[in-house]
């Protein structure tokens, strides 16, 4: 499968570790160089400095050719409006977004966006293990 | 109308006065506390502090009765966010979304926002017609025909010149209307009307066929 991840903060340096050592073809977008340094040394994939947002980097990082665009940067906003991007120009067969924000998150995703809310998850995981 | 304008920075701000002058009933929402209280001070109650993108902050604002939401923050992405909101969960008739990078207008058509301003292109243009050489000037867009009123020069010594608006073979969906020449009254150019040099022409033409006719007028 061939995936692009955009954020290489700790979860998306995370995922690329991950589906790279899975044999997957890994390309993951970030805006600073320095947060590739969150990539092993045994990396296979391909870390490109870039905008997600803007259409020519997501070309140059094969968005063309991809089974899968991953958002995970820090801004909800910037998450949402990539996801639309590759989903709705790109016509990505698979795009998933994070979104802080649980209501944008529920918004988003009654709108057809594939989403996840670590606040909203990590909130119900916390409450189960204070109730259990 | 009420108005709801995201964004209070120096253009939330001016915007957010010009409504008020209008009539409207206008309430700005901005993130920074001091620059909320700018606003306040200055221009009464018309801003709150919050973010534009929540939906708690919009309902706050009451943004289910508002006619127009306005996004004019610094950041593409928010005001993208900010009308996507304001249009699917509180069925805002009108969202209207400033943009800075001139890439993203398609885009933002595509994702539903209804009117895009792009700030860049604006200055671009204002200061393109500037430059004396300049051979297309964009007057005006009448958006939902798909036309606009532009103005074209002759140049001296173009090949255009000394030819008759009948020998012209205009693109399509174009029309001449208006020929200023220096000293005279304006002419509304007719099938025999000679074209000189320095004319400034004014016309009607789509966007697709703006190119073909500068290329017509200016004989290049």
């Amino acid at each position: 499968m061939k995936v692009v991840i955009m954020g290489c903060g700790r979860l998306g340096g995370r995922l690329a570790r991950l589906l790279d050592a899975a044999g997957h073809a890994v390309t993951i977008l970030d805006t600073d160089v320095y947060s590739f340094r969150r990539l092993p040394r045994e990396f296979g994939g391909t870390a490109l400095i870039g905008n997600g947002l803007d259409e020519e980097v997501l070309k140059k990082a094969g968005i063309e050719e991809a089974d899968a665009f991953v958002v995970v940067t820090q801004g909800d906003n910037r998450n949402i409006m990539a996801a639309q991007i590759a989903k709705h120009i790109f016509n990505v067969p698979k795009v998933i977004c994070r979104i802080y924000d649980p209501l944008r998150q529920e918004l988003y995703s009654t709108l057809g966006l594939e989403t996840f809310s670590p606040t909203t998850m990590f909130a119900q995981i916390l409450k189960e293990k204070l109730e259990s | 109308m009420y108005i709801i304008i995201v964004g209070g920075g120096r253009l939330g701000y001016y915007l957010t006065k010009a409504l008020l002058d209008e009539g409207h009933e206008i309430l700005a929402i901005e993130k920074e506390a001091t620059v909320c209280e700018a606003i306040v001070s200055e221009l009464g109650s018309v801003c709150i502090r919050g973010d534009g993108c929540e939906v708690s902050t919009l309902t706050e604002a009451g943004t289910g009765r508002a006619d127009m939401l306005i996004a004019v923050t610094g950041d593409d992405e928010d005001n993208l966010v900010a009308c996507q909101v304001a249009k699917h969960k509180f069925n805002v008739p009108r969202t209207i979304a400033r943009i800075r990078n001139p890439k993203n207008e398609t885009i933002f058509k595509k994702l539903g926002v209804d009117v895009t301003v792009s700030s860049t292109n604006i200055i671009l243009e204002h200061i393109q017609e500037e430059v004396p050489t300049h051979p297309l000037t964009h007057l005006l867009t009448i958006r939902d025909k798909g036309l606009e009123i532009v103005e074209i020069k002759i140049p001296p010594g173009s090949i255009m010149i000394g030819k008759t608006i009948n020998e012209l073979s205009l693109p399509p969906k174009s029309t001449l209307f208006l020929i200023i020449r220096k000293g005279q009254r304006p002419i509304i150019p007719k099938a025999n009307t000679i074209l000189e040099a320095e004319d400034q022409i004014i016309a009607v033409t789509t966007p697709e066929s703006e190119e073909k006719l500068r290329t017509t007028l200016r004989g290049a």
